[in-house]
């Protein structure tokens, strides 16, 4: 396996690859190296939106190689919260990378005018994007295909206009459907004039051992499609949680004022399924085919002209624009989330800041003047839509406000009680227990998926944990998946990879470790991102929980500030931390 | 979920040296009455996880890689369009064959089409010749060509692929 690290200063306009053996040895790939990479490329306090702050994207020894090894990770100073910025994605730039010979890519610099990066295997050329600077996401993804090599094995990532506008929660698209979604990698991408980035290349991962490789792979292949560990996410998709969180009183709703929505029925996993789904798609190496397209189709005369829209859904899009927005119906749901990714915004942060938005209308708070007339109304999905393009373009102080994230807006305008931020990242789709807070609240990228507190929330509702059990499987999931979003694995097959089989798939392509090396690894991983986090200004201690957490039922009943204290007394100590 | 039966990947490996073992020296002579061939059944049930090209690659040649696969998974429009399942659909006349300068492709009695790695020149002639582009060249400068041994059948999710007999 070629080890090595490609780097690219758009500053220059020059390129290089450099061989790293000792990094990968250390610290395995993927959230690893790309925190590692972190450490070594982003000067102490440096500006996110400034060139000295590189973006890092990197994948791991198992990508390319074994099923459901799918995603790639960016590491990045995030311009939304200014310390780490970690988001991961599947589709085919894990592929891409590996067949182009590159675990690791550094960007750094800014370009001086709007660019793209093109990587073909070893060659790299940073060309001119002027044409396609402010054209959608969606878009400049059709024109970069008919210009550059690779169909079939490529990757496009491009940002769309939110990118481009500085606006603190836009993502990357990555061919089409899957995203660098969370934290702000967006608006890094236009701070250094990058539109996209194309990958491609032609190398074969070899492995040591062809026969072990294939034991090895079809074991893993046997577990993935024939046990159930992996059915839900094939069948309805994770959007079969807005029915079961509902039930459970764990469903944000209107901005978290209530945990279960009377509409909910409305807009289902199942309701999106039977009216709205036409097809489902894998990302490259997966053979489930979790991500879930909806046919939007909308009238646009009384003559039977029709626009048909491909949208695709999951469950947090539609908590975040739907049941958090009070928004009723699937159409309306599929409507935001198709604006949001044209324009490359975050959907869970654009859900959160418009539904914090909402209520301080509500409040008055907000006047009309500052929305310039726009109603910022539960359920009223045109005047979202509005709100969201407005976002972008911020035509005024409130805007603009609104682009740099729910914290600053509540700062600027009050309400931060009902802004739900944890760590300042924009909350996902859970009111289920102490676990979900406490778990975004440490989390290293302030992300449900760090070590999943809503899980451990609805276990303990079948079997109670007392605050301690809680905080013992928060800080497992943290370490463990250090580990395992350095292979790199989608998070839904963590049921396939169980610590064996890791050891083994790593045995296979000639990577040898035992279970103790990987816990110490996760460790140490997660030992080095904090000293990231707190060298950046992230302090655990001054940490905010907004008070509507407290005052809102969750799944497990109400919270109180008590529990949240002692837990994270608990974690503090089993941290080491004083 | 469509039935990957990951044991009978095993034997199809199995199966692709006894179709190897039919075109041996030993079995001339004996005229097999049908051949095996791979038939894209349902193109529209793809779902672009690509497992068919790794399993081609792994199973044939013991790497993962997309350029070395027999079966290629194209997009048309990109992922917003639709799936295109490119493989050899073992033609009765093969032009592959026609256009091969150096004996490198030989048609078989039964129909069958046999690749002579060592034979080949790298000239891609045939690559020129197939229309639906299901021969190319791989890495290594040498045609890639599809044994129709079923590897990429077995893992298929959505059941994409067949793998039919049709008379020599």
């Amino acid at each position: 396996m070629l080890r090595k690290v490609l780097y690219i200063d758009l500053s220059r306009g020059e390129s290089w690859s450099i061989e790293r053996q000792d990094l990968f040895d250390e610290w395995l790939g993927g959230t690893g190296v790309g925190i590692r990479l972190l450490m070594e490329e982003c000067p102490e306090g440096a500006d996110p939106l400034s060139p000295a702050a590189p973006i890092i994207l990197s994948i791991g020894p198992l990508n390319g190689l074994f099923p459901v090894a799918t995603k790639a990770v960016a590491t990045f100073k995030s311009p939304l919260t200014s310390e780490l910025g970690e988001s991961y994605a599947g589709g085919r730039l894990h592929l891409a990378m590996r067949f182009a010979g590159h675990e690791a890519i550094v960007i750094r610099g800014r370009a001086q005018g709007p660019s793209y990066i093109s990587i073909s295997g070893g060659k790299v050329l940073i060309k001119d994007a002027t044409s396609i600077w402010g054209v959608d996401a969606q878009t400049a993804g059709m024109i970069l295909r008919e210009h550059e090599p690779g169909m079939g094995r490529r990757s496009i990532i491009r940002i769309g206009p939110a990118g481009e506008a500085l606006v603190r929660f836009a993502g990357v698209v990555v061919d089409t459907y899957r995203h660098f979604g969370r934290l702000g990698l967006g608006a890094t991408f236009g701070s250094k004039n990058l539109k996209a980035v194309v990958v491609s290349g032609t190398e074969r991962a070899e492995v040591p051992d062809a026969r072990r490789y294939r034991e090895v792979y079809n074991r893993l292949y046997a577990k993935t499609v024939q046990t159930d560990a992996m059915e839900k996410y094939h069948d309805i998709g994770t959007s079969v949680n807005i029915n079961v969180l509902n039930w459970l009183k764990g469903l944000p709703t209107k901005n978290f004022q209530l945990t279960s929505f009377s509409e909910a029925e409305k807009i289902s996993g199942e309701v999106f399924a039977d009216k709205y789904l036409f097809r489902r798609l894998s990302c490259a190496g997966c053979p489930i085919g979790c991500v879930h397209i909806a046919a939007l189709k909308t009238a646009f005369s009384p003559h039977h002209e029709f626009e048909v829209r491909k949208v695709s859904y999951d469950f947090e899009p539609i908590y975040s624009l739907g049941s958090n927005l009070g928004v009723s119906s699937a159409e309306g749901v599929l409507q935001l989330i198709d604006v949001c990714e044209r324009m490359g915004l975050d959907v869970i942060s654009a859900g959160v800041v418009l539904s914090w938005a909402t209520e301080a209308y509500e409040r008055d708070m907000i006047t009309p003047q500052e929305t310039l007339g726009v109603p910022l109304q539960w359920n009223n999905v045109q005047g979202y839509i509005s709100a969201l393009e407005k976002i972008v373009k911020a035509p005024n102080e409130f805007y603009a406000a609104l682009a740099r994230g729910a914290e600053f807006a509540s700062a600027r305008y009050g309400g931060q009680d009902f802004a739900m931020t944890l760590g300042g990242n924009e909350v996902a789709g859970y009111h289920t227990g102490p676990a979900s807070m406490l778990g975004q609240l440490v989390g290293v990228r302030h992300s449900h998926l760090d070590n999943a507190g809503y899980s451990i929330d609805q276990k303990a509702a079948k079997k109670q944990l007392s605050p301690e059990e809680m905080v013992d499987e928060i800080i497992k999931e943290d370490n463990s998946r250090g580990v395992f979003n350095s292979l790199v694995g989608c998070l839904f097959a963590r049921g396939v990879y169980t610590e064996e089989n890791i050891i083994d798939a790593l045995g296979a392509v000639g990577i040898a470790k035992t279970g103790e090396d990987l816990h110490l690894l996760g460790k140490k991983i997660f030992d080095e991102k904090y000293k990231f986090k707190t060298r950046e200004g992230f302090d655990l201690s001054r940490a905010r929980l907004p008070g509507r957490f407290f005052k809102t039922v969750s799944t497990l009943g109400k919270v109180t500030p008590e529990t949240m204290e002692e837990m994270l007394r608990i974690y503090r100590k089993k941290r080491g931390w004083s | 979920m469509g039935g990957a039966a990951v044991e009978s990947a095993a034997g199809d490996a199995k199966e692709t040296q006894a179709v190897q073992a039919a075109t041996s020296e030993k079995a001339r002579g004996e005229k097999p009455k049908k051949r095996r061939r791979l038939k894209v059944a349902h193109p529209e049930r793809c779902i672009g996880c690509l497992g068919c090209m790794f399993a081609c690659s792994r199973i044939n040649t013991g790497t993962a890689s997309l350029q070395d696969s027999a079966i290629k998974i194209q997009t048309r429009g990109g992922i917003e369009g639709d799936f295109v399942v490119v493989v050899c659909r073992g033609c009765e006349n093969p032009p592959c064959v026609r256009a091969c300068p150096s004996g490198a492709l030989e048609r078989k009695e039964d129909g069958r089409v046999v690749f002579h790695k060592e034979l080949c020149t790298g000239c891609g002639k045939c690559e020129e010749a197939c229309l639906i582009g299901a021969i190319s060249l791989g890495k290594d400068g040498k045609a890639i060509k599809c044994k129709h041994c079923g590897a990429c059948v077995a893992f298929c999710p959505h059941d994409v692929l067949e793998l039919e007999e049709v008379p020599a």
